[in-house]
């Protein structure tokens, strides 16, 4: 391995950039690949672009026979990270459930009141409007995204944000009838049925939770799923 | 107030594989590509080893660390990449194994300037 390849490597991950490195296993030689937008990565071989593409998603990294033999692609993923819209009751019980299961959690919400320091100890926490608060967080395709403050203020910036991004997960709290009126409010914003499938609302699985420690268990299991099983969960999303 | 993310274990290995490169030692790097049945660390699980046979993380949890430490010194001698297989149908040929009957294929390469 060549040292700027892996001060690169190193670059990227400092970053959060999601990066394969790719090996040809016969001559040793060696590049790194990005991912660019959603179809895929650039200047390559389509099949190798597409594998490289599963390997990220999956957190999985494989080998693909090419006419040069062997290439194998390790995967250099960011940490997974949670943001959460509204620094409400579910809020405090999903932030160490979500610790917990390896996320770094960020709270967002523009209201200093509830977004406090003292109610969210040892959590990254932005009082800033959820779109600035987005763009400068650069969600990514290990990331998840809750909205929970009912509010269409805050949570409705957030939920376009995340629609335009990789995010793996996007849910959205609220009954039928407000996901409904949240689906009017998105299509007048020029989003459309793909863009709905990608939202989990009302968010979590069914499991009749009540409190918010269930609802929280519902929605990290949601999430789960969504991360290490995104077809199934696809599927049921759109349902 | 900022939590530190998760502990990235293999972070740690490329980071003091580059701080051993730019220190002046010969480093190698030894990754798992490929696995058959149990075995013990996932593909894509690394090991780097300095000149003087120092080295940080696993490929096997401890069962063919040792002879992947020998060959890694060799591919700091020599440069060339190479691929070790082992398993228990190759113990004799090796003479070290995985206890856990799993096989496992091992890159190991020279980190060059």
């Amino acid at each position: 391995m060549k040292r700027e390849i892996l001060e690169q490597l190193q670059a990227d991950r400092a970053e959060k950039r999601p990066v394969v490195l790719a090996t040809f296993l016969r001559t040793g030689e060696q590049r790194l690949l990005y991912l660019v937008g959603k179809k895929g990565l650039k200047d390559l071989d389509p099949r190798i672009g597409e594998t490289a593409r599963a390997a990220l998603i999956e957190d999985k990294p494989r080998t693909v026979e090419t006419e040069q033999g062997p290439l194998f692609l390790n995967v250099f993923n960011p940490p997974l990270r949670l943001i959460l819209v509204g620094a409400v009751h579910i809020a405090q019980a999903l932030v160490p459930m979500a610790q917990l299961a390896g996320y770094e959690v960020i709270v967002i919400d523009p209201r200093s009141a509830f977004g406090s320091v003292e109610r969210f100890p040892g959590v990254q926490l932005s009082n800033d409007w959820p779109d600035e608060a987005m763009e400068k967080l650069r969600p990514d395709l290990r990331t998840a995204l809750v909205t929970l403050t009912h509010d269409p203020k805050i949570d409705d910036p957030a939920l376009i944000s995340g629609l335009r991004s990789d995010v793996f997960y996007i849910g959205a709290l609220g009954s039928k009838k407000t996901h409904a009126s949240r689906i009017e409010r998105l299509t007048a914003a020029g989003f459309g049925a793909d863009d709905f499938a990608r939202i989990h609302g009302p968010v979590g699985l069914s499991i009749g939770a009540k409190s918010p420690a269930e609802i929280s268990i519902s929605i990290l299991a949601q999430m789960t799923a969504a991360l290490r099983q995104p077809a199934a969960s696809a599927t049921s999303a759109a349902a | 107030m900022t939590t530190d993310p998760m502990p990235d274990v293999s972070a740690d290995i490329l980071a003091t594989a580059l701080g051993w490169k730019l220190s002046g030692k010969g480093v190698a790097l030894a990754t798992v590509v490929t696995t058959w049945g149990s075995a013990p660390r996932p593909v894509g699980s690394q090991l780097a080893v300095d000149d003087e046979g120092k080295f940080i993380g696993s490929v096997s949890g401890g069962c063919i660390e040792g002879a992947v430490v020998t060959e890694a010194l060799d591919a700091i001698a020599d440069g060339k990449p190479r691929m070790l297989d082992f398993g228990v149908s190759d113990a004799q040929a090796w003479e070290v194994g995985l206890a856990c009957g799993g096989k496992i294929q091992v890159y190991v390469e020279r980190l060059d300037s």
